[in-house]
């Protein structure tokens, strides 16, 4: 049975997994952003790498396929001078052959230190943090619908940089809500850090009303949902929606909820514009929008390699 | 808690005259954070150096990073100045075991490759565990181990020393 | 062999006995209550002092695994987990490996169960043949197999047309047919929808799946007045339903199972995949409901809802584990934690598992009817003696059941069981230290 505790947080409180922004305290997320800061300049430097992983083995273990997120963990760990192997395992091979515990036994039999995970099942990191040797940290690089946490802590990174005050901001979060990892890691992330004003923005279909237990404002009229937001974070819009009935078209989505340069007036004027990617243009957000002066889209990737070398430098470095 | 009694400014002013002679014309001061990057900020002033002078932290180089962990806000390196080539002078408030010189002339060969580094310290305790050596110290003492010494800097900015029992 | 079951508390849910004395048992019948005289020569004297001598419980949901599992030895296992929680008595779905849509797999079932000497078996017949909601079964045939009840399991059947016939089918005959209200593109979720859900990203099932199932189910019942047993109730909604179902006199009887009684959504946890069961655990207004219903008869029978799961099968992502939890040998004691945590009189608490679930199989028992779930002269003694108070701790690895995943695990519940006697037989006797 799994442990009632956090499995995240060693018997000090210090994180030797990243599983989950829920349940992680504020100065556990300060401590993250604050370390980001230090690898940011180092990325900077001529020589990029600091020893820290040196001779770590980092297996990037993607069931869901994502060349995007599992090269920005391997250039995070690499900068951190640790070897990496990756393992693409598409979910229908693991399902003709090994079980994913199986899976991880194997690997961790070829000495391996820390699992950078990718499921299609929510909850799945939480099951592979509970059966792998002490010593070996997991980091949950987006585990179906529950949580993609280095997402949420480099969307709070660049909140911090071009906004700093967490406590004044109101947020609006827009598209599908429902289906969204990173969504559910901005909101826990956004309400740790004590934002008071994080608005769900999508139809109902997208958005439901229970969402509104987990701190937010739910509202399915964009105008209503951007009116005055300091940060807006437009999610990306998954072809299987429309498959299964809870949308029309795309055509019709960018309609209600796309963000135009019109949309975006309602904004404040120097509000910032923030998408996890890959953006679809003209469904979720306008191109003028996107290249535009307001979209942070691009820094949010930069940023995204110094977060997720600070996540992995903070967990090799804290014991079971 | 001990009975040693250490000027921390009468050590400084020594310390001073004893960094004189070591500098050559292109010579830049580097200080070891947080105490080292103190001394290195007065040094720079009262020896009117030109340009500015750089400070350095081990964060990142730590040889005991698998025991502590990776500590908070260890972004402190900053050196204003291209390091190929120079003769670099570190400086530091207490030289001990070594592994902190170590781990910042590492963290110094990331940015380039000095002609030379001399070391400069206010208090030399003995117990290295590594080749290292300063080229002068202010004051040679010895302490228990349980003891951590360290530099104290008031808001005016007189330096004074620290001494506390190391849990 | 004859017994005598001497000085407990001799309770009785259906006569309402409760009192202590004693009970004579020969030729696997009740020949002595309460006052036996001396003149009986017991072969055998167990000292039930202090303990509660109830009749053995029937659990109206056991999944044994065979046919399918034979290799595994499940039914022997399965049937030594039933006697070890008192259960003489217990009812299997149909969804076993192949389906039993054949009377000759019910009549292999039956006959291996009995020469195990163990609980009486009732096997549910499938309604329909593989489960498919195609073609009706050969209800007759199978009845005379030894078929208590038809069941399509938890295979929803969709085609309204096929379902109306299939109890109209069975209406005729006077079967009843057992039935999970879960509407078949609503139902497909691996938790309760809610807050919990959707925090966790995890597909929910929401209330609504049972209710719309329940509507139908109901509307045909009217049509044709074939007697349905609706199986593992798990929403406030469902039970209000039932409740309007039964006042308007409808012929429905219907159960839940020991984990909607005690658990809710948020015992998921971590993703603890011990949780995963279905009906998933819904809210804590759902289970107040269940509770309620369940002390005043709007809800009659509690089941284990025994489904033993492999370990393989439990070692995966909350939405790809099988559901399922083991549960024979937790029964009496979870209905008795209920009874104890909600102040219900103890005989509701033990006739919701003896005396309501022999109700609920009804005629298809025959001339068994009349004395099974209950204590009373010339009955078959079917009896479980146990310590209301002693408590004990539910350890997985020391569980009789090959399923050793359980949502219970580490709990400490009440209610040990000492003896449990079968058609006269001590099945199961508790090792001497317990």
């Amino acid at each position: 049975m799994l442990s009632r505790r956090n499995p995240q947080l060693n018997a000090h409180g210090e994180l030797i997994h990243l599983l989950s922004i829920e349940g992680l305290p504020r100065p556990v997320l300060h401590h993250i952003l604050d370390t980001a800061g230090t690898f940011l300049s180092v990325n900077d430097r001529e020589v990029k790498k600091v020893p820290l992983l040196r001779g770590k083995s980092v297996f990037n273990l993607f069931f869901e396929n994502s060349t995007r997120t599992r090269t920005t963990f391997e250039i995070a760990a690499k900068r951190l001078s640790a070897d990496v192997i990756n393992l693409d395992i598409a979910r229908s091979s693991a399902a003709k052959g090994e079980s994913l515990l199986d899976t991880i036994a194997n690997l961790s039999a070829m000495h391996a230190d820390m699992f950078v995970v990718r499921h299609s099942e929510s909850g799945a990191p939480y099951l592979i943090a509970q059966h792998c040797a002490p010593h070996v940290h997991v980091v949950n690089a987006g585990d179906g619908r529950h949580q993609h946490p280095t997402q949420g802590l480099l969307d709070m990174y660049t909140i911090r940089h071009y906004k700093q005050d967490f406590t004044k901001l109101t947020v609006a979060i827009v598209g599908d809500i429902v289906h969204s990892r990173v969504a559910r890691s901005d909101i826990h992330a956004l309400t740790t850090l004590g934002v008071p004003e994080i608005r769900a923005v999508g139809p109902k279909t997208l958005v439901p009303g229970d969402l509104a237990a987990m701190g937010v404002r739910v509202c399915h009229d964009m105008k209503e949902g951007i009116k005055d937001a300091d940060v807006i974070i437009m999610l990306r819009l998954q072809n299987e929606r429309m498959s299964g009935a809870m949308l029309p078209s795309a055509a019709e989505f960018f309609k209600s909820y796309g963000l135009t340069p019109e949309k975006l007036a309602l904004a404040k004027p120097d509000a910032i514009v923030m998408h996890p990617g890959p953006i679809n243009r003209g469904v979720e957000i306008d191109s003028d929008v996107a290249d535009g002066s307001q979209s942070v889209i691009l820094p949010q990737v930069t940023f995204g390699i110094a977060v997720r070398m600070a996540v992995m430098s903070i967990i090799a470095g804290n014991n079971a | 808690m001990s009975s040693l009694n250490l000027d921390a400014e009468a050590l400084y002013a020594d310390l001073l005259a004893g960094v004189r002679p070591l500098l050559q014309a292109d010579t830049v001061l580097v200080g070891i954070w947080s105490g080292g990057a103190w001394l290195a900020e007065r040094l720079q002033r009262d020896l009117s150096r030109p340009g500015e002078h750089g400070v350095i932290s081990s964060a990142l180089h730590r040889d005991d990073f698998n025991s502590r962990g990776m500590t908070a806000g260890a972004d402190h390196t900053k050196l204003p100045f291209d390091v190929n080539g120079k003769p670099i002078l570190l400086v530091d408030d207490v030289l001990y075991t070594g592994r902190t010189i170590r781990a910042v002339i590492n963290e110094l060969y990331d940015f380039g490759r000095p002609a030379s580094v001399t070391l400069a310290v206010l208090v030399d305790r003995g117990g290295r565990e590594l080749p290292i050596a300063a080229a002068i110290s202010a004051a040679r003492i010895t302490l228990p181990k349980a003891q951590r010494l360290s530099l104290a800097k008031d808001d005016a900015g007189n330096f004074s020393f620290d001494i506390k029992e190391s849990s | 062999m004859k017994i005598l079951v001497k000085g407990g508390r001799l309770i009785d849910p259906a006569s309402g006995h409760d009192g202590i004395g004693d009970l004579a048992i020969a030729a696997g019948r009740i020949v002595g209550f309460g006052q036996v005289s001396n003149e009986f020569d017991a072969d055998r004297v167990i000292d039930a002092t202090g303990l509660i001598v109830a009749p053995g419980l029937v659990d109206l949901a056991a999944r044994l695994r065979e046919p399918g599992h034979e290799h595994e030895g499940m039914l022997e296992s399965e049937m030594a987990a039933a006697v070890a929680g008192g259960v003489t008595s217990l009812v299997c779905p149909p969804d076993t490996e192949p389906v039993l849509d054949e009377p000759g797999l019910v009549q292999m079932l039956k006959f291996r169960a009995h020469n195990l000497n163990l609980a009486h078996l009732y096997p549910l017949g499938a309604l329909t043949r593989d489960l498919k909601g195609e073609v009706l079964t050969a209800m007759a045939e199978l009845t005379e197999a030894g078929c208590v009840g038809f069941s399509q399991a938890e295979v929803a059947l969709k085609d309204t047309l096929v379902l109306h016939r299939a109890l109209q089918y069975a209406a005729t005959f006077g079967y009843t047919t057992w039935l999970r209200p879960n509407d078949a593109w609503l139902g497909n979720g691996v938790a309760a929808k809610g807050a919990l859900a959707t925090r966790m990203g995890l597909s929910g099932v929401p209330a609504i799946a049972e209710t719309i199932a329940l509507a139908t189910i109901f509307e045909l019942v009217r049509d044709t007045q074939a007697r349905v047993h609706l199986c593992r109730l798990s929403s406030a909604a469902g039970i209000e339903l039932v409740r309007r179902a039964k006042a308007e006199g409808l012929p429905v009887t219907c159960d839940v199972s020991i984990n909607s009684l005690h658990l809710t959504d948020l015992d998921i946890g971590y993703f603890d995949a011990a949780m995963r069961v279905t009906p998933p655990l819904r809210q804590q207004r759902d289970r107040a409901a269940i509770r309620a219903a369940l002390a005043d008869g709007t809800i009659d029978a509690l089941v284990s809802d025994h489904t033993p799961v492999d370990a393989d099968m439990k070692n995966l992502p909350f939405a790809e584990a099988e559901p399922g939890a083991t549960g024979l040998e937790l029964l009496l004691s979870l209905a008795l934690k209920w009874g104890q945590d909600d102040a219900v009189p103890l005989l509701r608490t033990l006739g919701a598992v003896t005396h309501a679930p022999i109700g609920v199989i009804g005629d298809a028992l025959g001339s068994l009817a009349a004395s099974a779930g209950r204590l009373v002269e010339g009955g078959v003694a079917d009896v479980c003696v146990f310590g209301l108070d002693e408590r004990w701790q539910v350890t997985p690895a020391a569980l009789q059941s090959q399923g050793k995943h359980t949502p219970f695990a580490g709990y400490e519940v009440p209610g040990r069981v000492k003896y449990t006697l079968v058609a006269g037989n001590v099945a199961f006797e508790a090792a001497a230290d317990k």
